[in-house]
C-alpha cells in the first residue's frame, strides 16, 4: 500500500480504461490504412466493438477482486462496476445504432470510434474515482471527447454550433466544480473521499465554507446531469449534434455524471447532505417541470427528446434527493433503463431523419408503422418505457424512485413527480399516434430498409427494455447491494 | 423437498411454439406450422406425464422456486411453480384436452386465412393457462389470468374482417376487466392481511383464523376473488360476454370458452378453499350466484337456434353447477365437474364445429336436420357427449353432477330441487339440439361431407373420455380432499337426478321427434315469456341502457367536451399562452446565445449558493 509502485491488482482494476485507451489509439493509427473508398470502414467498426466488449469483460473481471487501486485513487466496487458496465454497454449500443448514420453521411472513420472509446474511458474513471482530482480528470476526458463528438460533422453549421456551446458552457460549469474541489481541499486537507468524510465527521469545519464548497460542486454536477437551473445547454446541444451522438450524450456521460454526483454526496458529504435536501428538492422539481412542460410544445423530435432527457434527469434527482441506499439503487436502475431506451429512441430518430437530418419533425413520423413496422414497434416500446407503462423498464424505474422518495418522507415531491409523468405521457403518445394512425409522410415513404446492424441495435435495446420491465429484480438486487457506499 | 422436475418446461414449450409461429409462421408451409403447434403442446403433455409419474401420489405439494421476481420491502414475490393434487387435475385437463383440440384445429382451420396467426395465439393461450395453474402465488396466477384473457380476446376477434367478431372480443375483454379489478383488489387485501401472496404462507396463516360468522376480512377477500371468478367463468351478472365469444373459431370455443379458461374461476375458488371455508357468507353468495346462473342460462339455452349459442349457454349453466358445488364446500366435486365437463363440452363444441364445417359455415339449427346418416361419425361422437351432459348413468357427466347435487342437498333442500329441475332442462335443450340437427328431414341447401380424420380422431378420443373419463379420474379428483358428503347411501337422491335427466330427454323427444310443431305452439302459448327468454332476458339491452350508453354519453359530454376540450386543452393552451407571455425573458434565456446562457448559469449558481447557506450553512 505504501509502495509507490503499482501492483498487478492495481492494473487489473484499471484494465477497462487501459483497454479502451489502447484500442482507441489503435483505431486512430489504423485509420489511414483502412477503408474501401466508399466511406465505409467496417474493420474499424468491428475493432471498436471488440474493444468495448473486451473492456466490459475486463470491468466484470475486475469486480471479481474488488478494492482500491493506485493508493486509493480508484475504488472498484459494485457501484463503480455497475456504472462502468453501463457506460460501456451504452457505447456498444451506440456503435450499432450509429453505423447507418455514419455511412450515410460518409463519416465512418477511426476518429469517431476513437473519440467514443476515449469518452467512455473517462466515464469509467468517473465511475470508479474515489478521489476528487481523479474524478475531475475522468470528467474532463469524458467531456472533451464529447465536445468533439458533438461537432463531429465539420461541414454542418448546427453541429458546430452545438459543439461550441457545449464546450464553452461545459468549461464554465467545470470551473465551478474545480473551485469547489479547491475549497474542500483547503478545508479538509484532502481530496480523498473517505478522508474528507472522516474529517467532516470529526467536526470542526466551518459550516458556511463547507456549504459554499458543496454548493459549488453541486453546480458543476447539476450542469453535467442537466438538472435545473443548469439545463439550458441541453436542448441546443442535443438538437444540433448528430443523432447518434445525442443518443450517447444523453445516456453515457449523464449516467457517469450521476455516478460521481451520488458518490460524492453520499460518501464525502454523506453526513451533512440531509441539511441541503431542500435545494435538491427544488432542483429536482424544477428539472421535472421545465423538462416536461417544454417538451409538450416541441415539434422537433430531437428537441423534444432533449427536454424529455431533462425531465428524466429530474426523476433521478428525486432519487438523489431521497439520499438513501434505496434511492441510490433506484437511481442506478433508472439510469440503466433510461440508457437503453434513449439510445434506441435516438437511433430510430436518426433513421427516419435520413441524410442530412432533414426529417426531424414529429409529422415526419406519420405512418411509420405502415412502412417500417419494426421501427415503429421499437419506438413504441421505447416511448411506453419513457412514459412508465408497466412491463417496460421505465415503469419499475419510476416505481422504485418514487418508492424511495416516499420512504424518505417526501410525499409532496412524489405527488408532483407523478403529476409530471402524467403530463409527459401526452408528448410521447402523440408520436405513437402519429406513427400508427396517420397516412405515411413523404419522409417515411422515402425510407430505405434499415441495415441489419441498426436493426440489431433497436431490437437489443427494446429487448433490454422489456426484460428489465418484466424481470427487474436481478438488476435491482445487484444495485441494492452496490448502492451501499462507503 | 423433492428434486426439481423442471416444471417450467411445461408452459415454456407452447410459448416457444407461439413465438416460432408468430415470428416465422407466415413464411413456413402449413405442415410446419401445424407440426410446431402440435408438437409443442404434445411436448408439454408428455412432460406433465413425466413429472406426475416422478412425483408419485403427491402427499405433500411439490414446489419449485426459479427466481425472485419483485422485491419491495418485506414483500417478496418469486416466480414459483408448484404441483399438488389440484394442479395435477388441471394440468392433465389443460394439456390433454388442449393437445386434442390442437390436432382437431389443424383440420378445421385448413381453409382459413391466418393459419399461423391462429396457432400462434392458441399456443400463447396454452402458455398462459399453464402458468395460471402452475403458479404458486396470486400474482403469478394473475399473470396467467390476464394472459388467457388476452389470448381469448385475440382469438374471439380472430376473423378480423367481421365486425361482430371484433366487437365480441372487445366485449369479452371489457367485461373481464370488472372481474379482474375484483381479483386485484383481493390481492391487495391479501397483501395487507398476510404480508405475502405466496399460497403456502397465505393459506397457512388463513387456516389459523376463525370462521367468520359476520363479514370480516376473509369474507371480503373471498367475495373479491369471486368477483374475479365471475368475470372469467361467466357467472351472473358478468356472463354476457361468453355467448358472444362464440364469434371465434370453433376450436377456440371448445378449448378456451368451454374446457379450460372459463374454469379458471372454479379453480381459483377451489385453490382458495381455505379462505372460503372460513367465510360462510361468501360461500352462500357463491351458491346463490351459481344456482341463478345455472337456471337462467339453461332456460335461455332452450330457446336458441344457433347451435353454438345453445352450447355456449349450456357452458354458462354448467359453470353455475360447478360454483354450486364450491358453495357447498364440495370443491373436489366442482373440480370433478370441471374435468368431465371439459371432455363432453369439448365434444359438443368440436362436434358442432364438425357440423358447421360439413355445412360450410351454417350454424342455424333450423337449416339442419337429418344429418345422422350424412355425417355418422360426428353424430356418434356427439351422442356420447349428449348422454354425458344429460346425466345418463354410465357416462362421466352423471358421476360429477350427482356428486354436486348431493352435496347441494346437504346444504339446502330447496336448492337441490332447483338444481334437479335445471338438470332436467339441461337434458332437454341438448336433446332438442341433437334432434333438430341429426333427426328428421334435412332442411339445408349445402352438401354435407364428413370431416377429415384429424377432426374425427380427437372427437372419438374425447367421446370415449366423456363416457369413461369420469371413472378414470374419480380417485385422482377425490384425492384433492377434503372428503365430501357424497359417500354413503344417497340412492333415492341419485334416482331423482337420473330421472330428471331422462325426463328431459323424453320431453324433447316428444316435442321434437314425435310431435313436430308442438314446440311452436308451446312457444306461442307462452307468448311474452317465451320472447323474453328468447331475447336472453334482454340483459344485454339492459346493460346497454343502464351502463354503456350513460358512460358513452358521459364520456362525450363530460370527459371529451368538458374535461378534454375545456380543461386539458385549456390548460395546455393556457400554458402555451403563459409561456409566450413571459417569453420575453425566457427567450433571452433559451435564445441560443452563449453569453445569455452563461448569465443564466451564474444566476442559478447564485441561487444554489444562497440556498445551501440558508438551509445548512449556519449549523
Amino acid at each position: 500500500m505504501n509502495s509507490l509502485f503499482p501492483t498487478s491488482a492495481d492494473f487489473i482494476r484499471f484494465a477497462p480504461e487501459i483497454v479502451l485507451t489502447v484500442v482507441g489509439t489503435l483505431l486512430m493509427l489504423l485509420e489511414p490504412l483502412t477503408g474501401d473508398g466508399k466511406g465505409e470502414k467496417p474493420q474499424l467498426r468491428w475493432l471498436a466493438i471488440a474493444g468495448l466488449a473486451l473492456a466490459m469483460a475486463a470491468a466484470i473481471f475486475a469486480y471479481g477482486d474488488p478494492g482500491p487501486a493506485f493508493n486509493g485513487m480508484l475504488l472498484v466496487d459494485g457501484f463503480g462496476t455497475f456504472f462502468s458496465v453501463l457506460v460501456i454497454g451504452t457505447g456498444l449500443l451506440t456503435v450499432f445504432c450509429a453505423q447507418d448514420y455514419l455511412i450515410r453521411e460518409k463519416q465512418e472513420n477511426g476518429e469517431f470510434y476513437a473519440l467514443l472509446l476515449f469518452s467512455i474511458a473517462g466515464q469509467c474513471i468517473m465511475a470508479t474515482a474515489n478521489e476528487l482530482i481523479i474524478l475531475f480528470i475522468g470528467l474532463e476526458i469524458s467531456s472533451i471527447s464529447s465536445y468533439i463528438l458533438a461537432g463531429f460533422l465539420r461541414e454542418d453549421r448546427r453541429s458546430n454550433e452545438s459543439a461550441l456551446k457545449y464546450f464553452l458552457l461545459g468549461s464554465f460549469a467545470t470551473g465551478f466544480l474545480l473551485y469547489g474541489v479547491a475549497w474542500i481541499y483547503g478545508l479538509t486537507g484532502s481530496t480523498n473521499l473517505a478522508t474528507i468524510q472522516a474529517t467532516l465527521a470529526a467536526g470542526g469545519v466551518n459550516p458556511r465554507l463547507l456549504a459554499l464548497s458543496a454548493a459549488l460542486m453541486f453546480v458543476g454536477f447539476a450542469f453535467k446531469v442537466s438538472a435545473a437551473p443548469f439545463q439550458v445547454w441541453a436542448p441546443d446541444v442535443y438538437q444540433g449534434a448528430p443523432s447518434p451522438v445525442s443518443a450517447f450524450l444523453s445516456a453515457g456521460p449523464k449516467a457517469a455524471a450521476f455516478a460521481i454526483f451520488l458518490r460524492v454526496f453520499t460518501t464525502a458529504f454523506g453526513s451533512m447532505a440531509d441539511r441541503w435536501a431542500p435545494v435538491f428538492w427544488g432542483s429536482a422539481l424544477l428539472t421535472m417541470i421545465v423538462g416536461n412542460f417544454a417538451a409538450l410544445r416541441q415539434d422537433n423530435i430531437k428537441r423534444m427528446l432533449a427536454y424529455s432527457s431533462i425531465a428524466h434527469a429530474g426523476y433521478v434527482m428525486v432519487a438523489v434527493t431521497s439520499h438513501s441506499t434505496v434511492g441510490t439503487a433506484a437511481a442506478m436502475f433508472y439510469l440503466a433503463s433510461y440508457a437503453f431506451v434513449n439510445v434506441g429512441a435516438f437511433a430510430v430518430v436518426s433513421y427516419v431523419a435520413a441524410k442530412g437530418e432533414k426529417h426531424v419533425g414529429i409529422g415526419d413520423f406519420a405512418g411509420l408503422a405502415a412502412r417500417q413496422p419494426l421501427a415503429a414497434l421499437v419506438m413504441t416500446i421505447f416511448f411506453t418505457s419513457l412514459i412508465g407503462v408497466p412491463l417496460t423498464a421505465g415503469f419499475f424505474g419510476k416505481f422504485y424512485i418514487f418508492k424511495a422518495a416516499l420512504d424518505a418522507g417526501m410525499v409532496w415531491l412524489t405527488v408532483l413527480g407523478l403529476l409530471n409523468s402524467a403530463v409527459a405521457a401526452y408528448y410521447y403518445l402523440r408520436v405513437i399516434v402519429v406513427m400508427y394512425t396517420h397516412e405515411p409522410s413523404v419522409a417515411v415513404n422515402e425510407l430505405e430498409p434499415a441495415s441489419s446492424g441498426l436493426q440489431f441495435g433497436w431490437v437489443a435495446a427494446a429487448a433490454a427494455t422489456l426484460a428489465l420491465g418484466i424481470f427487474p429484480s436481478a438488476l435491482l438486487e445487484f444495485a441494492s447491494r452496490a448502492a451501499i457506499l462507503r | 423437498m423433492t428434486e426439481s422436475q423442471s416444471l417450467w418446461l411445461i408452459p415454456i414449450l407452447p410459448l416457444i411454439g407461439a413465438a416460432l409461429n408468430g415470428l416465422l409462421g407466415r413464411r413456413l408451409p402449413k405442415m410446419a406450422v401445424s407440426a410446431i403447434a402440435i408438437l409443442s403442446v404434445l411436448g408439454s403433455f408428455l412432460w406433465v406425464m413425466k413429472c406426475l409419474s416422478a412425483l408419485g401420489n403427491l402427499d405433500t405439494p411439490h414446489a419449485e422456486h426459479y427466481f425472485t421476481w419483485i422485491q419491495s420491502g418485506a414483500l417478496e414475490i418469486g416466480v414459483d411453480f408448484m404441483v399438488d393434487r389440484l394442479t395435477r387435475i388441471m394440468l392433465l385437463i389443460v394439456t390433454g384436452v388442449g393437445l386434442l383440440i390442437h390436432i382437431y384445429a389443424v383440420g378445421y382451420m385448413d381453409h382459413e386465412e391466418g393459419f399461423s396467426r391462429f396457432f400462434s395465439y392458441l399456443n400463447l393461450f396454452m402458455f398462459f393457462m399453464l402458468t395460471l395453474v402452475l403458479a404458486k402465488n396470486f400474482l403469478l396466477v394473475f399473470v396467467g389470468w390476464e394472459g388467457v384473457g388476452l389470448a381469448s380476446y385475440l382469438l374471439i376477434g380472430f376473423y378480423l374482417k367481421e365486425k361482430f367478431a371484433g366487437d365480441a372480443g372487445k366485449k369479452a375483454f371489457i367485461v373481464n376487466r370488472i372481474g379482474d379489478f375484483g381479483f386485484s383488489l383481493a390481492m391487495f387485501l391479501i397483501v395487507i392481511t398476510f404480508g405475502s401472496l405466496d399460497f403456502t404462507k397465505v393459506f397457512e396463516a388463513a387456516a389459523k383464523m376463525p370462521v367468520e360468522a359476520h363479514a370480516g376480512i376473509l369474507t371480503a377477500i373471498a367475495l373479491l376473488l369471486f368477483v374475479g371468478a365471475c368475470g372469467k367463468s361467466a357467472q351472473m351478472p358478468l356472463y354476457v360476454w361468453l355467448p358472444d365469444a362464440m364469434a371465434g373459431p370453433t376450436p377456440v370455443s371448445a378449448l378456451i370458452h368451454a374446457a379450460t379458461m372459463v374454469t379458471a374461476g372454479v379453480y381459483i375458488v377451489a385453490r382458495a378453499s381455505v379462505i372460503f371455508d372460513r367465510a360462510p357468507i361468501a360461500l352462500d353468495v357463491v351458491s346463490y350466484i351459481g344456482l341463478l346462473t345455472a337456471v337462467v342460462a339453461a332456460t335461455i339455452g332452450v330457446t336458441q337456434y344457433d347451435i353454438k349459442k345453445v352450447f355456449a349457454y349450456s357452458t354458462v349453466s354448467q359453470l353455475g353447477f360447478m360454483f354450486m358445488a364450491c358453495g357447498a364446500k364440495a370443491y373436489s366435486s366442482g373440480i370433478f365437474h370441471v374435468a368431465t365437463h371439459a371432455f363432453f363440452k369439448a365434444v359438443l363444441f368440436l362436434g358442432a364445429g364438425s357440423v358447421i364445417h360439413a355445412l360450410h359455415g351454417e350454424q342455424d339449427m333450423r337449416n339442419m336436420g337429418g344429418l345422422r346418416s350424412k355425417i355418422p361419425q360426428t353424430f356418434a361422437t356427439l351422442c356420447f357427449a349428449w348422454l354425458a351432459i344429460s346425466g345418463v348413468p354410465g357416462f362421466s357427466g352423471a358421476l360429477s353432477k350427482d356428486e354436486i347435487l348431493i352435496a347441494v342437498h346437504g346444504k339446502s333442500e330447496w336448492m337441490f330441487w332447483v338444481g334437479v329441475v335445471t338438470a332436467g332442462i339441461t337434458a332437454f335443450y341438448v336433446s332438442r339440439a341433437m334432434f333438430m340437427t341429426f333427426f328428421g328431414e334435412y332442411r339445408g341447401k349445402a352438401h354435407p361431407h364428413e370431416s377429415p380424420l384429424s377432426m374425427t380422431g380427437p372427437l372419438w378420443v374425447l367421446a370415449l373420455l366423456s363416457a369413461a373419463g369420469g371413472y378414470l379420474m374419480r380417485d385422482l379428483v377425490h384425492s384433492i380432499g377434503p372428503e365430501t358428503a357424497s359417500h354413503g347411501d344417497h340412492g333415492s337422491l341419485e334416482f331423482i337426478i337420473v330421472a330428471a335427466g331422462l325426463l328431459g330427454i323424453g320431453l324433447a323427444a316428444f316435442m321434437y321427434l314425435m310431435n313436430r310443431g308442438l314446440s311452436q305452439s308451446v312457444a306461442k302459448a307462452l307468448g311474452p315469456v317465451y320472447r323474453l327468454v328468447y331475447d336472453k332476458y334482454r340483459v344485454d339491452e339492459f346493460y346497454d341502457a343502464a351502463l354503456v350508453r350513460p358512460i358513452q354519453a358521459g364520456s362525450e359530454s363530460v370527459l371529451w367536451k368538458g374535461l378534454d376540450v375545456l380543461l386539458i386543452d385549456g390548460v395546455v393552451n393556457g400554458v402555451g399562452r403563459t409561456a409566450s407571455a413571459i417569453g420575453g425573458i425566457l427567450r433571452r434565456c433559451q435564445g441560443g446565445h452563449v453569453p445569455s446562457y452563461a448569465t443564466w448559469i451564474v444566476l442559478g449558481a447564485a441561487l444554489v449558493l444562497i440556498g445551501f447557506q440558508l438551509v445548512g450553512g449556519g449549523r
